[in-house]
């Protein structure tokens, strides 16, 4: 059961061959950066009617920064959601990321405070694994608390900005390769490791065997728990990384930097917006990378025809459910066919 | 519980003994609460300031109790907060445009549009197949960017003491008629979960194939049950007007705390468990520890934090609490049932 779930994505591959044309554009995967893809082009268009430049280096670039932040945290997301779990604590772990880097780097080294950061993320993540799985706390309600308890330190300890970071670890935040913010490949590599942890290790497998069908994975032997525990960790350390990478951009530490542009739902919207199915078991962080690029390049267009900021809220909302509503139809859709089927099957059997 | 029998009582029945199983710690938490209230201020029972505690409590017990019906289906509604926001400023800027509206007619047209609001997110999460987590999360950045693009970021428009009077002033002079609210949304919560569609409600959320084929419509149970929500925070938002006046952060966060109150009442996320009166008993609990953690005098910033630590805690011994007492009735005999 679970190993049918863990294959399905690669083995479905060569069985969709016949069709390929057809049924490549219903993988929420191909759809998704078709979909960035298309958003692009009408973009270029509207933008170009308008009288405006869409396809510049500089806003390429600002696109592709724009995407760093919230591509981090919703790779992170996607970690979570792969597994039946859910982080709400993202947002205001960023805040108190930024804080204690730029403080440390206030006082300290680059690495101490790279460090820092990073252990605090695994902490949290930690706790959040924690409360999920031993106290059986469901993982919104244990993870919005998360988020309770870091917003009441965040607003008891610090009313502003903080700390200074130093312009070495600015660069972070600022160099680029000819068009490419270095940024961008921080991006990359976090991606690339959490892509290669979710699909080529035991550890992924198992992820997308607790998302899947948590009771079956357990009775074939995987540690439900555990699993879980790491995914929440993983997670809490792409945010670290998130933090660290605002804190460079910001200069200081704020203790609005998450909450402001609300990482939590959004970094939800991305991944669901990716193809990953919010009950867990199927997706990925492929997916995840398509649904911020289609974010980031919406606000991009949206910023161009210097939209409305209120306006733009707008749009995102509607743009999120009938996204989701495109790709959801024909893959329940067959979903239910293979239930029918199944039960058919059941019923001769009987 | 998964009986393919044609009838959902016997799936019902079941779910009656369950649910008194996830309620009761809630009701031992608002005892300790209000306990504990007694001891801070020694005044709190007295009629007045009683009541005046369930006022303050009615908008997020109201919004527990649509909360409750679309979780119990199996969703979620994450609109409610910016219903809330947007019913006040819609109702400031009607009343700017028609001064002389009768509050009644303003009361009723907003409750109507909570209902369209509802019924909007219920058939896109039923019709077009989108998670209701997206759904109603998408309905909230619409909503709150429509008030603010509308309004220019700064609301403006004041509201008549006619239509403020239901939130903040009393029937007969003393009761509140944000209380009569609040027991009339109750008394109705409970007849409706008794009713065929309460029962209906628990048994999709509990089972959406197996009620689907012992003949329940689902579509239409579960967008009936968003339905109710968005006129329940439509209501709780002519509360919170009439309470607080018109701000565009008038419900700001709402939805998690509804959520927060329904899950306290122990309603099992992903539906199928739990009773609404549990749930509102969660709302009152958030509401008391909202009013203790003023009362210990707890700086407003550390509030979130003790608030966290005890919404954590009180679901996981929760958790801990049931699977033991199931644990302790199953093994002997069978045990009279908890309380």
């Amino acid at each position: 059961m679970t190993a049918v779930r863990t294959e399905a994505p690669v083995s479905a591959a060569p069985r969709r061959l016949p069709g390929a044309g057809r049924l490549k554009v219903t993988d929420p995967v191909v759809g998704v950066w078709l979909a960035a893809a298309a958003v692009t082009l009408i973009g270029w268009i509207v933008v170009t009617i308008d009288g405006g430049q869409f396809m510049t280096q500089s806003n390429f670039t600002g696109i592709l920064q724009n995407s760093v932040a919230l591509g981090l945290v919703a790779v992170g997301q996607s970690a979570v959601i792969l597994t039946g779990s859910l982080d709400l604590s993202v947002a205001y772990l960023i805040s108190l990321g930024t804080l204690v880097a730029a403080e440390t780097m206030e006082g300290g080294s680059v690495v101490t405070a790279v460090l820092a950061v990073l252990a605090l993320s695994a902490a949290v993540g930690l706790a959040n694994g924690l409360i999920v799985t031993g106290l059986k706390v469901n993982a919104f309600i244990a993870t919005l608390g998360m988020a309770f308890i870091l917003r009441g330190y965040i607003e008891d300890n610090y009313t502003g900005p903080a700390g200074d970071v130093p312009a070495s670890f600015q660069r972070l935040g600022y160099d680029r390769i000819g068009f490419i913010p270095i940024s961008v490949f921080l991006l990359i590599a976090v991606a690339a490791v959490l892509w290669l942890i979710t699909k080529r290790t035991r550890l992924g497998h198992h992820m997308y065997a607790t998302g899947g069908d948590e009771h079956a994975a357990r009775l074939s032997g995987v540690r439900t728990r555990r699993t879980v525990i790491y995914a929440h960790v993983l997670c809490a350390l792409c945010v670290g990384a998130a933090a660290l990478f605002l804190a460079s951009r910001l200069g200081a530490g704020a203790p609005w930097a998450g909450t402001e542009a609300r990482y939590d739902l959004d970094s939800i919207a991305a991944v669901v917006l990716g193809g990953t199915a919010l009950a867990g078991g199927r997706g990925g962080v492929a997916g995840t990378l398509g649904g911020v690029l289609l974010l980031s390049v919406l606000d991009s267009i949206f910023n161009q025809l210097s939209v409305d900021p209120f306006f733009k809220n707008v749009v995102r909302g509607v743009v999120i459910i009938a996204a989701v509503a495109l790709y959801a139809r024909p893959f329940r859709r067959r979903a239910k066919a293979r239930d029918e089927a199944r039960a058919k099957e059941k019923g001769a059997l009987a | 519980m998964t009986t393919t029998t044609p009838s959902a009582t016997t799936t019902v029945f079941a779910g009656v003994g369950r649910r008194l199983g996830t309620g009761a710690p809630v009701y031992v938490l608002l005892a300790v609460l209000l306990a504990a209230l007694a001891i801070t201020d020694p005044g709190f029972y007295e009629p007045d300031s009683f009541l005046a505690f369930i006022k303050r409590a009615a908008p997020l017990v109201i919004l527990a109790a649509g909360q409750y019906m679309v979780i119990v289906s199996g969703g979620f509604d994450l609109s409610v907060g910016a219903v809330v926001t947007a019913g006040v400023v819609a109702g400031a800027e009607f009343y700017g445009s028609y001064p002389d509206a009768p509050w009644l007619l303003v009361t009723a047209g907003l409750l109507l549009a909570g209902a369209i609001v509802g019924l909007v997110n219920g058939l896109i999460s039923t019709v077009l197949l989108v998670p209701s987590f997206i759904t109603t999360l998408g309905m909230m950045l619409i909503l709150e960017g429509a008030v603010f693009y509308w309004t220019g970021g700064s609301p403006q428009g004041v509201l008549p003491e006619s239509f403020r009077s239901f939130g903040r002033g009393e029937a007969g002079g003393w009761l509140p008629w944000a209380v009569l609210a609040c027991l009339a949304v109750g008394a109705i919560a409970v007849w409706l979960m008794r009713s065929d569609f309460g029962r209906t409600l628990l048994a999709t959320g509990d089972n959406e194939r197996a009620a689907a084929l012992a003949g329940v419509r689902v579509p239409r149970v579960r967008t009936l049950a968003f339905v109710l929500s968005g006129t329940a925070a439509a209501l709780a938002a002519v509360l919170v007007a009439g309470f607080s006046g018109v701000s565009a952060q008038a419900g700001r966060g709402l939805e998690f705390e509804a959520i927060t109150a329904v899950v306290l009442g122990g309603v099992i996320l992903g539906g199928g468990r739990g009773s609404v009166v549990a749930a509102m008993a969660g709302a009152f609990s958030l509401q008391a520890l909202f009013t203790l953690l003023n009362l210990q005098g707890v700086s407003g910033a550390l509030e979130s934090t003790v608030q966290g630590f005890i919404v954590i805690a009180a679901v996981g011994l929760g958790a801990a609490d049931f699977s033991r007492l199931r644990r302790r009735r199953s093994q002997p005999s069978e045990g009279k049932s908890s309380s």
